[in-house]
């Protein structure tokens, strides 16, 4: 794809700046938790212990507030299956098997800088979620390359899933709570207590909040949703994007934070924070094969 | 004894085997090199109720058949009385095997008596090692039996009562063929003589060569099997039956002396179990041939290549019994329900065929159903409203994939607007589709299978519009009234040939149709308006078309007729029947899109 060859990425930017580079930090941190985390995880081990153990790892590392707490889901909750209320999110008691596919999904703050991450993996071998994984890097090229022709969001959400309709895959972020496919994602003030409520830091509630309501009176939305509220070219800020592809009981996602700038320039009005991340890796690896 | 019919089994190689005073006739078809497979018959049947299946068998395996003693050109015991407990029986059949097949353990298939037969065979300790695999069909181990009727009766729960007498209506002829003389006077006498009539018609055999003319001494000494076994074995049943072989099990559905809850507990007593289902009476091996065939193929095949046992195993759907290994296809494959179809049926392990006029999307549906389990799957860009492609598709496959033996007409396009501003063009579009396209793969396949005569099944998908009226679906509604009707129509005619025809009337399903639907007396800007309008409300109401496809799924495996799948879409059935003129009134209205 020529616009992905000529994409210029965060990490070899010389000028990104320090909010940017502490963003892009906090973000990697959390990739490296989950990548801990996931090759930790042996068959027996609950979604419960598996959250519990980002929980930890992050801790140890200077984690002392969420945007969200860590989530994991094993099985057939990666496709989220016959969830109807959000408290299903939530981890359970389930046990991962072997040949079982996961999802780790953790927003850990640091040092003021909010990231939010999904890491998809399995017990083994899994084709179908491999095949998945696959197919979930056109979607991050269509994002980007539709962000920056300044398409209305909700038009884009739109044809990310016509894209996962023809690939004859489910949407599977309509799940979350109003269907978002991203959320804005911003700094947080660092506070001696930081409370969470409902697995959500209230600091980030507050400022998703504050987002909400400025949003509301200019026109746009913190949210990315299939719903009137997105009907508005991309706002300038950070916006954690997470695809989520569900087929048969199997689900997978990557999440992970796009720059939306002001810039006119294509190339710097919008583009992925970071380009060293598990997925991109991955496929870097596949087209090399 | 009386003499085979010439033709039953034709170019097979016999020879006799002595045991215990008796002699056997054996015939062997195939290259003996190969896998030897044992065909063992029931009652009254002599080894030529297997010469359909043996034939199918004879390219792969060594098929080897025999005749039970007193039965066909075998010898009787003398006297005849206790001359055939399954002990006896256990001899005959290890004097056979290690005639046909001295060093290598046989498969094993039984079907009736035969596999009666067969599980005592498969659970005794002197022929371990003799045996590598048992297919059962129609005909429950003896002692599972007793321990099944006994667990019934001592804690006899409603449910466990209407279960036990359900089999002992079904096994009503077991307790007359317990009298004396009485049996041997009428198979002997009127009964012998109109038997191939009678079971001829009642499971619809094929052709009349069968039963052959040894029928009514095998039907007369056979009366002994049940005297010998029958009462010792439900007395006391033996609590060590395990099986020391794998085991596949077919079990018909429509069998009129077995009820299918006999099977129930049989994963107890058969820990390397594949349990298949047939929609079927109780003569498969002369009614399903082909399915019979290739199921004991497919098994044996794997238990004598461990590395081809992988798709068997990979496929854990529901109804997996029922459509492993089945060929099925599916017309407008590439999205919606017709994809979700094709993918619920690979994840019952069946081979699939997508069909689409959108090559790329069918050819992506094959690929992801071999992904979830599908046997095989191959994509194929064909319009079914096109009649000579539809032809030309029905040869290739046959020929290249087998005869289909699920049909799921599903291809359908959307058109709304007003009656009177809906040109011909726009009707003969719909109809062409809707309509044709259905019938093209009713005539042209159906044909297939009712030539074929070892049943099938046909899905056709039509709507909730077919018996809703509306003001903005004139010809949508036409177009799947008519597909509503034929399938009703089909069903009556083609019940003859046990192929079930099912009409689904799925409702508002988030699929595409509403993005490609064309709407009529408006233009081009207006129509994508509607389109993404459409889409939207569609997606709101968010009925995904995975749920359709359980239901079609279900709708073969019950064989049921009319099959409305959403809320609404029962409710307007319900609503067409006892209140339409409040379905009238609705239909008035006029939705703002």
């Amino acid at each position: 794809m020529a616009g992905a060859t000529k994409q210029r990425t965060a990490h070899d930017r010389a000028g990104l700046s320090d909010e940017l580079r502490g963003f892009r930090e906090v973000q990697r941190l959390a990739y490296e938790c989950a990548e801990t985390v996931a090759a930790q995880l042996r068959p027996g081990v609950t979604e419960r212990e598996a959250a519990r153990m980002q929980r930890d790892w992050l801790r140890e590392r200077g984690v002392r507030d969420w945007f969200h707490l860590p989530f994991a889901w094993f099985g057939d909750r990666t496709a989220f299956v016959n969830f109807k209320i959000p408290l299903q999110f939530f981890p359970t008691g389930r046990k991962l098997e072997p040949g079982m596919p996961f999802i780790l999904d953790m927003a850990p703050v640091y040092r003021g800088y909010a990231a939010d991450i999904g890491y998809s993996g399995s017990l083994g071998l899994h084709p179908v979620q491999d095949r998945l994984m696959s197919d979930l890097r056109p979607h991050r090229e269509l994002i980007l390359e539709q962000v920056r022709e300044r398409r209305p969001l909700r038009e884009i959400y739109e044809n990310v899933e016509r894209l996962m309709t023809r690939q004859g895959y489910a949407n599977r972020h309509r799940a979350y709570p109003f269907g978002v496919i991203a959320h804005k994602i911003d700094r947080v003030r660092e506070r001696r207590w930081s409370p969470t409520a409902f697995g959500f830091g209230t600091q980030s509630l507050r400022g998703l909040a504050a987002d909400a309501l400025h949003g509301h009176r200019e026109g746009w939305s913190p949210l990315w949703s299939p719903y009137r509220f997105s009907d508005h070219p991309p706002q300038p800020g950070l916006w954690a994007v997470e695809p989520h592809l569900g087929f048969r009981g199997t689900g997978a996602k990557f999440e992970e934070i796009l720059v939306v700038t002001d810039s006119r320039d294509p190339g710097e009005s919008a583009f992925w924070l970071d380009d060293d991340l598990p997925h991109v890796r991955r496929w870097a690896e596949e087209k090399a094969a | 004894m009386s003499g085979m019919s010439g033709t039953a089994l034709a170019g097979a190689r016999e020879r006799r085997v002595s045991t215990g005073g008796i002699e056997l006739c054996v015939a062997e078809l195939g290259d003996p090199d190969h896998p030897t497979v044992v065909l063992v018959h029931g009652y009254p049947d002599s080894k030529e109720v297997w010469s359909e299946v043996a034939e199918r068998l004879a390219s792969r395996f060594h098929v080897v058949l025999y005749d039970v003693r007193g039965h066909g050109r075998s010898s009787a015991p003398v006297p005849l009385r206790g001359g055939f407990t399954l002990e006896k029986l256990t001899d005959d059949f290890l004097a056979v095997v290690d005639a046909v097949s001295p060093d290598r353990p046989v498969h094993l298939v039984g079907h009736d008596w035969g596999s009666v037969q067969g599980w005592e065979f498969a659970t005794v300790a002197r022929t371990e090692g003799r045996i590598a695999s048992f297919t059962s069909m129609s005909g429950p181990s003896l002692d599972h039996f007793g321990h099944w009727i006994k667990k019934r009766m001592t804690r006899p729960t409603p449910r466990r009562a209407a279960q036990l007498l359900n089999q002992g209506v079904k096994s009503w002829y077991v307790g007359m063929l317990h009298t004396p003389v009485l049996p041997e006077l009428a198979w002997r006498g009127p009964l012998g003589k109109r038997w191939p009539k009678i079971v001829q018609r009642a499971e619809k055999f094929p052709d009349s060569s069968y039963p052959t003319a040894s029928l009514r001494e095998d039907a007369a000494h056979g009366a002994w099997l049940y005297r010998d076994n029958v009462r010792p074995r439900m007395r006391r049943p033996r609590t060590d039956a395990y099986a020391h072989v794998p085991v596949q099990l077919i079990v018909p559905t429509g069998d009129a002396f077995l009820s299918e809850r006999l099977y129930d507990d049989t994963e107890r007593w058969a820990p390397d179990l594949v349990r298949r289902t047939l929609s079927a009476k109780h003569w498969i091996p002369r009614t399903r041939p082909d399915q019979v065939a290739s199921w004991i193929s497919e098994f044996v095949t794997a238990r004598e290549e461990p590395a081809a046992r992988a798709p068997q195993q990979k496929a854990p759907g529901r109804h997996a019994d029922r459509f492993g290994g089945r060929l099925v296809l599916v017309t407008g494959a590439a999205s919606g329900i017709g994809r979700a179809t094709a993918f619920a049926f690979a994840e019952a392990g069946a081979r699939v065929v997508a069909v689409d006029r959108d090559a790329e999307g069918a050819a992506r549906t094959a690929e992801m159903a071999r992904l979830v389990g599908a046997a095989e799957a191959w994509g194929e860009c064909v319009d079914v409203s096109d009649e000579q492609a539809m032809e030309k598709l029905a040869a290739k496959v046959a020929t290249e994939y087998g005869i289909v033996d699920v049909l799921v007409n599903n291809a359908g396009i959307g058109l709304s607007g007003p009656f009177l501003e809906t040109t011909s063009e726009d009707w003969k579009k719909v109809l062409d589709v809707n309509l044709w396209g259905v019938i093209h793969g009713c005539r042209i396949f159906g044909k297939q299978m009712a030539e074929r005569n070892q049943g099938g099944h046909i899905v056709n998908t039509a709507s909730a519009a077919a018996y809703l009226p509306s003001r903005t679906l004139p010809a949508y509604s036409t177009s799947k009234a008519a597909v509503l009707m034929l399938s009703e129509c089909l069903r009556a005619e083609l019940a003859d040939k046990s192929i079930g025809v099912s009409a689904i009337c799925p409702g508002i399903v988030n699929t595409n149709i509403t993005a490609t639907s064309r709407f009529a007396g408006v233009d081009a800007a207006e129509e994508k308006r509607r389109q993404e309008r459409s889409s939207r409300l569609y997606g709101l109401r968010n009925f995904p078309p995975e749920k359709v496809a359980e239901a079609i799924l279900l709708a073969v495996v019950k064989n049921q007729a009319v099959v409305p799948v959403t809320p609404e879409s029962k409710g307007a059935l319900w609503m067409s029947r006892f209140t339409p003129r409040t379905l009238r009134r609705i239909a008035r209205l006029e939705p703002r899109l």
